[in-house]
């Protein structure tokens, strides 16, 4: 069994040993979801606050159902109807809401830190569901999961090869893949123009490359990131074209990948740009059971926070 | 005749060290001898154990007034640069109106006056408004007793305007100093660019949107003729861009901050804006460069770039908290504690060598002989203390060294003759 954390904050916050126990736990809840009455008493009575400074409709989506079938209270907190947009400072939000009696926060914000910050204003336990460029360590999570039971990897992805194929350098989704991936044992590959990797990763676990044609056929596991129209404005790429017919997966490309590898996103896609071939039509697309596999991650993850830990198997 | 007697310290100026007792009169050394008699009306200042030097002349300071008074007034500002040793502080314009037009700097200059702990001297702006567009009117601010002029929180962008600026300045025999940043490099940037704000997730300031200007502006000192100050360098490359320029005569002066000789950018590991400053905080490579430019002199001055921000203001996510760190208090003990220089090389770097860019040598930083001013920094170089923000005079708790041990404390200020710190408490 594996210690209990308060907060999950960043995939570098957890031990592999710790990966692998959060989703082993997601093994049980995919199980209770698969029921005809999904839903088990495992938060009675504990309330999370989904508090999302930034726009997510399946992130929070995901967080308020997972909370439901373990039957906790729930209550969304968005900017445009909080008092935030009242000049109202993130402390005094926090602090306020903390006062009604708040077991946990899962928050979502524009600035990377920002929940590590909030740990500071309130006894409640913190999920971050994404801040700025730093951690989405539930969407590492539930990515970990789907490479393990897609490619039946319960023991760890020793000699696996992932792809990171995007805009690594905004991209809280690839700051906390790499590490996950990496703590699993996979060797990892980032692809991107030099321009759209951070500035400095000579001490990352990944390799680099610049063009993606050559390593696929050698993937196990093609991981997309979504490629944002404002980057063209920062002279970081010529245009979405251009970095379609570099770096996007064609039918063409697609074939090239070995039958057995998945295709990954994190979503939401921009067909056309990264994704040209309907994913529909890939054999390989794991995207919808991305967005499944999410639900039982948070579960497991709300659980680990904020259960009884050890009586799981009573409880559920 | 009432007098202070500053007694059993030893007497460090330029001219060396010495065992030695003062006595001031009327803004003044009257005596300077191995042992002066006391009467009753003497004020005796024990100095048994320390170091008694010119004041301290800080080349940057933001005293936030007017317009942020709820961070910092002069008043609370000037009593944490008595109790940091300093008879002299460069007020920044980055003030709201910004001190671009003789009304605003006499209103600076008027509230030290009133505060009486320490010479507030205002700088102006090198363009009206700090916004970069058109010159101050240096002429005027000149006239009205203005020495330096910067728009310290920008660098000047355009080069025409800076050539422009460095020309029309030269026969006034001011000083430009530069903040030296490119904009369009740093561009909503947090912290420096490197490993750190690679895995935090956080836009970067990279060492050269600094050594660019840096390297611009001494091409243009080469160019004009006219000198120039650089404020707060923060890379190796600069240093060394400076010491080059120096050697081949260039009228160039610079200084450092101690943030950047004794903090690194892992201190922003934790996301706490308390470390967010501009420049930021760079490598353990950055600061060894910063040491050997104090050493060798390629590096003038230590100055603090003092920037009180109010609580609330740094309790937000980072990349919304404004940049800037308390530095009047703590400089001294953090160049004693993490420089390993000569005490002597130290009390230049922060008094007779920032006296002369400040252009006040005539007032601060003097040999300690009689007839000369009285401003005096009494200080134990081994005295061992803990910074509690909670303790500091400034109206701000934005210390990044809270809990720190340090050596090094001033025990007394004479300011104009009078003394503001006694025993580590301010008089007024």
């Amino acid at each position: 069994m594996s210690t209990h954390a308060k907060h999950l904050l960043a995939i570098d916050d957890l031990t592999p040993e710790q990966i692998h126990h959060l989703l082993e736990l997601t093994d049980h809840m995919v199980e209770v979801s698969g029921r005809s009455i999904p839903k088990v008493p495992a938060l009675r009575g504990k309330n999370v606050v989904s508090l999302f400074f930034e726009d997510s409709t399946r992130t929070r989506t995901s967080f308020d159902t997972a909370a439901k079938r373990l039957s906790a209270d729930t209550m969304n907190f968005t900017v445009s109807s909080s008092s935030v947009s009242k000049g109202e400072s993130l402390r005094d939000t926090i602090e306020t809401i903390s006062a009604m009696g708040v077991d946990a926060f899962v928050i979502r914000h524009k600035s990377s830190g920002a929940p590590q910050m909030v740990t500071r204003w309130t006894n409640a336990s913190i999920i971050n569901a994404g801040d700025g460029w730093h951690q989405h360590p539930t969407q590492a999570l539930l990515d970990c999961y789907t490479i393990r039971t897609g490619l039946n990897r319960r023991d760890g992805f020793d000699g696996l090869h992932i792809a990171i194929v995007g805009d690594i350098k905004h991209s809280r989704v690839a700051r906390s893949d790499i590490q996950a991936f990496a703590a699993l044992g996979a060797r990892v590959t980032l692809v991107a123009p030099p321009t759209l990797l951070p500035p400095s990763i000579a001490d990352w676990p990944v390799e680099v490359s610049h063009s993606l044609d050559p390593l696929l056929p050698h993937l196990d596991v093609l991981y997309l990131l979504r490629v944002q129209r404002e980057r063209m404005a920062d002279a970081l790429l010529p245009s979405l074209d251009e970095y379609s017919a570099m770096y996007g997966l064609t039918a063409a490309r697609a074939a090239k990948l070995p039958p057995h590898a998945l295709v990954m996103h994190p979503g939401p896609m921009n067909r056309g740009v990264e994704m040209v071939v309907d994913p529909g039509e890939l054999p390989g697309s794991a995207i919808l059971h991305q967005v499944t596999n999410g639900v039982a991650v948070r579960m497991a993850v709300l659980f680990w926070l904020l259960g009884s830990g050890s009586d799981l198997k009573g409880d559920v | 005749m009432s007098r202070l007697i500053i007694t059993g310290g030893t007497l460090l100026d330029h001219t060396g060290e010495r065992p030695g007792s003062i006595a001031v009169a009327d803004g003044h050394i009257v005596d300077v001898a191995t042992t002066i008699d006391t009467t009753e009306h003497d004020t005796v200042l024990d100095a048994t154990g320390c170091i008694v030097s010119p004041g301290f002349v800080d080349l940057h300071v933001h005293l936030r007034e007017p317009g942020k008074e709820e961070a910092e007034t002069i008043e609370t500002g000037s009593r944490a640069a008595a109790l940091g040793g300093f008879t002299a502080v460069v007020a920044m314009p980055n003030t709201d109106p910004a001190q671009d037009s003789v009304a605003v700097v006499e209103f600076v200059r008027a509230q030290g006056v009133r505060a009486g702990l320490c010479d507030v001297l205002p700088a102006g702006c090198i363009t009206i408004g700090r916004a970069g567009e058109r010159l101050a009117p240096y002429g005027e601010l000149s006239a009205a007793g203005v020495h330096l002029f910067t728009d310290d929180g920008n660098g000047v962008q355009d080069p025409q305007l800076m050539r422009r600026a460095l020309e029309y300045a030269g026969p006034l025999g001011i000083v430009l100093a530069q903040h030296c940043e490119v904009a369009s490099l740093t561009k909503g940037a947090v912290m420096h660019e490197g490993s750190c704000c690679s895995r935090l997730g956080l836009p970067g300031w990279p060492a050269i949107a600094e050594e660019l200007m840096v390297f611009r502006d001494i091409e243009l000192v080469r160019l004009t003729g006219v000198r120039m100050h650089f404020l707060h360098l923060s890379t190796a490359r600069s240093v060394q861009l400076v010491r080059e320029a120096k050697a081949q005569g260039l009228p160039i002066t610079a200084e450092a901050a101690p943030h950047h000789f004794t903090l690194t950018d892992e201190a922003l590991a934790g996301y706490d804006p308390l470390f967010k400053v501009n420049p930021p905080l760079r490598t353990p490579a950055d600061i060894a460069a910063l040491k050997e430019g104090l050493a060798d002199g390629t590096i003038d001055a230590i100055a603090t770039d003092h920037a009180p921000h109010a609580p609330h203001t740094k309790e937000v996510p980072l990349d919304e908290a404004p940049p800037g760190m308390l530095g009047l208090e703590t400089a001294l003990a953090l160049a004693i504690t993490e420089l390993d220089m000569p005490l002597a090389h130290i009390v230049g770097a922060l008094s007779w060598r920032p006296a002369a860019i400040a252009g006040v040598a005539h007032r601060h930083g003097r040999p300690l002989v009689v007839g000369e001013p009285a401003n005096i920094t009494v200080f134990d170089p081994a005295a061992q203390w803990t910074v509690v923000p909670a303790n500091l005079a400034s109206k701000s708790r934005n210390t990044p060294y809270a809990g720190r041990h340090l050596t090094g404390k001033v025990r007394h200020t004479v300011f104009d003759g009078a003394a503001v710190v006694i025993d580590g408490v301010a008089q007024r």
